[in-house]
């Protein structure tokens, strides 16, 4: 054979080859990978740094995110109380319950948007998402495992070494990996796709009803001090007139220590309440009307509440009339994002 | 024949003037080791068994002695100065793992006069990417539960057992428990229970590191100091002490609790 004829056949041959990964790609879902919505700003998390996004890591992080082995009795994953459909929260429970159906003292957070936090849970005491992970599976309430002790187990379930191969490297399993690789399904879990933001993005066709338009001008006229856009949380912490007698958690103060920071609350967003109640640290608000009845008559000063609430001294709450109160929440409903509960990515396979 | 020789004399002549020199020390780097060695008072901290009685005159026993120690510098007789790489420079002592009472690692060869650590971790390697935080800082590792997950930090320093002091739990158990932290907090200031120890190893024997041999500084660290000090803890009062001010008094008692007893060189 001369050397033409096997350049030749080569190229037939990587030409075929070309052809068929084309034919495979056209077959499976692309993995869009991480992206930042063109109406948000820049990620807090280090996207680009030693723990990137990679379709093996995001579908590992996305396994052990629905894995019950990262409890002691093997019954409790991630997604049992931060349930996609409920955009990621434990909907329709005021605390969240864990491992043999022990009650936490807090209404278990949405995930979505973490790419965009500095701090964690209500009180903010997690400032790392890689951290995130340990303190529900350590709780005693929650999922009570130690990391040790989910590395022995992945390390004997035949799936995981080639798994853990693909996302980093090598087979060994660490905990530092499995941390990494729940950050990366957790990066991915991202709201974005509301009729909020598509307005946002000027998207063609899609416009705020009057009603909405009204209800948004409200919004930022009352409500956007805190709760900020793009995220519809500024990421602070503050103190909303809840009153004590109920439940005197101290919120912010045990992770600060500053009496200044007593009852305060990581502020949560305003996306996807359709999906999230009930509503506060301690779900004690079932619907969205309890919670502007709060607003307007049920705030109690219990010494650190938020000056936003004051007008001349006086703790005034949000004043709004019946009309402002149905545009408020028209202009609410539009921050529901049907894509995130439902992207059959973020969901068990 | 004639060359041999000549490289055979040349290679005796390095050689002796080596050994002649033994005071001109190459800055290579040799194993130095700083032991900490538990007590209590004049006797030796046995877990569990052991019984003392602090300065309130409360009686009690400890079941778990750990803390970290950190960020080690030491100091010539001739004042030069010499700080450990940091990612070298970590330490968890545990009563329970004899061996983790050495804080190995390596220096230029030299006499030094001092030793410099802090008790627990630095606030910097306390928020570093988790993959900078590796073997004893490994959050995520076999570190004895060292760490609070729930407000992101590494515990200096745990001291816990039993005192017939202590409120009984509702097990009817008699336990203290000391959890000792704060970093001084990442957005929001709080406590910082970071102490710095400078030890002069002057007086009880200075630290001569070669290459062909392991110094040991041998350090006591008398754990009543914990209870004992500017603050005499009333384990009636103070027999849970976690993350709260009045642990910055549990620390400022123990930042005295190392003495140096001597060198083993």
């Amino acid at each position: 054979m001369t050397i033409r004829k096997i350049s030749v056949g080569l190229l037939v041959g990587f030409v075929t080859l070309v052809a068929c990964t084309k034919q495979l790609e056209q077959v499976k879902d692309v993995f869009p990978g991480f992206g930042v919505p063109s109406n948000f700003g820049t990620p807090v998390y280090p996207v680009n740094g030693p723990n990137k996004v990679t379709e093996a890591g995001f579908i590992l992080g996305r396994t052990l995110f629905y894995e019950g082995k990262l409890s002691r009795d093997n019954t409790i994953s991630c997604g049992s109380c931060h349930i996609q459909s409920a955009a990621f929260t434990h909907h329709g429970h005021d605390l969240s319950h864990g491992i043999d159906d022990l009650l936490g003292r807090r209404n278990a957070p949405s995930i979505a948007n973490a790419a965009w936090y500095q701090h964690f849970f209500w009180d903010g005491g997690v400032f790392n998402l890689d951290l995130l992970s340990l303190a529900p599976i350590q709780n005693p309430v929650e999922m009570d495992e130690t990391m040790p002790n989910i590395v022995r187990k992945l390390r004997t379930t035949p799936k995981y070494p080639s798994m853990f191969s693909s996302a980093f490297g090598d087979t060994s399993i660490t905990g530092t990996r499995v941390l990494q690789a729940l950050s990366q399904f957790m990066l991915m879990c991202i709201s974005s796709n509301s009729k909020y933001d598509s307005v946002m993005r000027k998207e063609p066709g899609v416009q705020f009803t009057p009603q909405e338009q009204a209800g948004y001008q409200i919004y930022k006229n009352k409500c956007s001090t805190c709760h900020t856009e793009p995220l519809l949380t500024n990421n602070q912490f503050a103190n909303n007139g809840l009153p004590l007698g109920i439940n005197p958690d101290e919120g912010r103060y045990e992770v600060t220590l500053n009496a200044a920071d007593k009852y305060k609350f990581k502020v949560p967003t305003l996306r996807n309440l359709q999906y999230t109640a009930p509503y506060m640290h301690d779900g004690r608000l079932l619907t969205l009307h309890a919670v502007l009845n709060h607003y307007q008559t049920g705030m109690v000063n219990t010494g650190t509440v938020h000056p936003q609430f004051f007008s001349n001294g006086q703790l005034v709450g949000i004043p709004l009339t019946p009309t402002e109160r149905e545009q408020l929440l028209a202009f609410l409903n539009t921050l529901n994002d049907k894509v995130l509960v439902t992207n059959k990515l973020l969901a068990e396979q | 024949m004639k060359r041999i020789l000549l490289i055979g004399l040349i290679a005796l002549t390095v050689a002796s003037c080596k050994k002649n020199n033994d005071d001109v020390l190459s800055n290579e780097l040799a194993p130095i080791s700083v032991e900490f060695d538990n007590v209590v008072g004049d006797q030796n901290l046995l877990l569990n068994s052991g019984v003392y009685t602090n300065a309130n005159g409360q009686q009690f026993s400890v079941t778990t002695c750990n803390y970290f120690v950190s960020n080690f510098v030491l100091t010539k007789t001739d004042g030069t100065i010499y700080t450990v790489p940091q990612d070298s420079s970590y330490f968890l002592v545990r009563e329970n793992l004899p061996a983790t009472r050495f804080a190995t690692m390596k220096v230029p060869q030299g006499d030094y006069a001092q030793v410099q650590f802090i008790i627990g971790v630095d606030s910097l390697r306390s928020t570093m990417d988790i993959s900078r935080r590796t073997g004893v800082l490994d959050p995520s590792g076999g570190m004895d539960g060292m760490y609070w997950t729930w407000n992101s930090g590494y515990i200096f320093l745990k001291l816990e057992g039993t005192s017939p002091a202590a409120p009984a739990d509702a097990n009817g158990n008699r336990r203290f428990r000391f959890h000792i932290g704060g970093f001084g907090g990442y957005s929001s200031a709080t406590i910082n229970n970071i102490k710095q120890v400078t030890l002069s190893l002057t007086n009880r024997g200075i630290a001569k590191v070669r290459t062909n041999r392991n110094a040991n500084v041998h350090l006591f660290a008398n754990i009543a100091q914990v209870m004992n000090g500017a603050t005499n803890v009333n384990l009636s009062t103070n027999a849970t002490t976690m993350f709260n001010a009045f642990s910055t008094q549990v620390a400022n008692n123990y930042q005295n609790m190392f003495t140096h007893d001597h060198t083993e060189n």
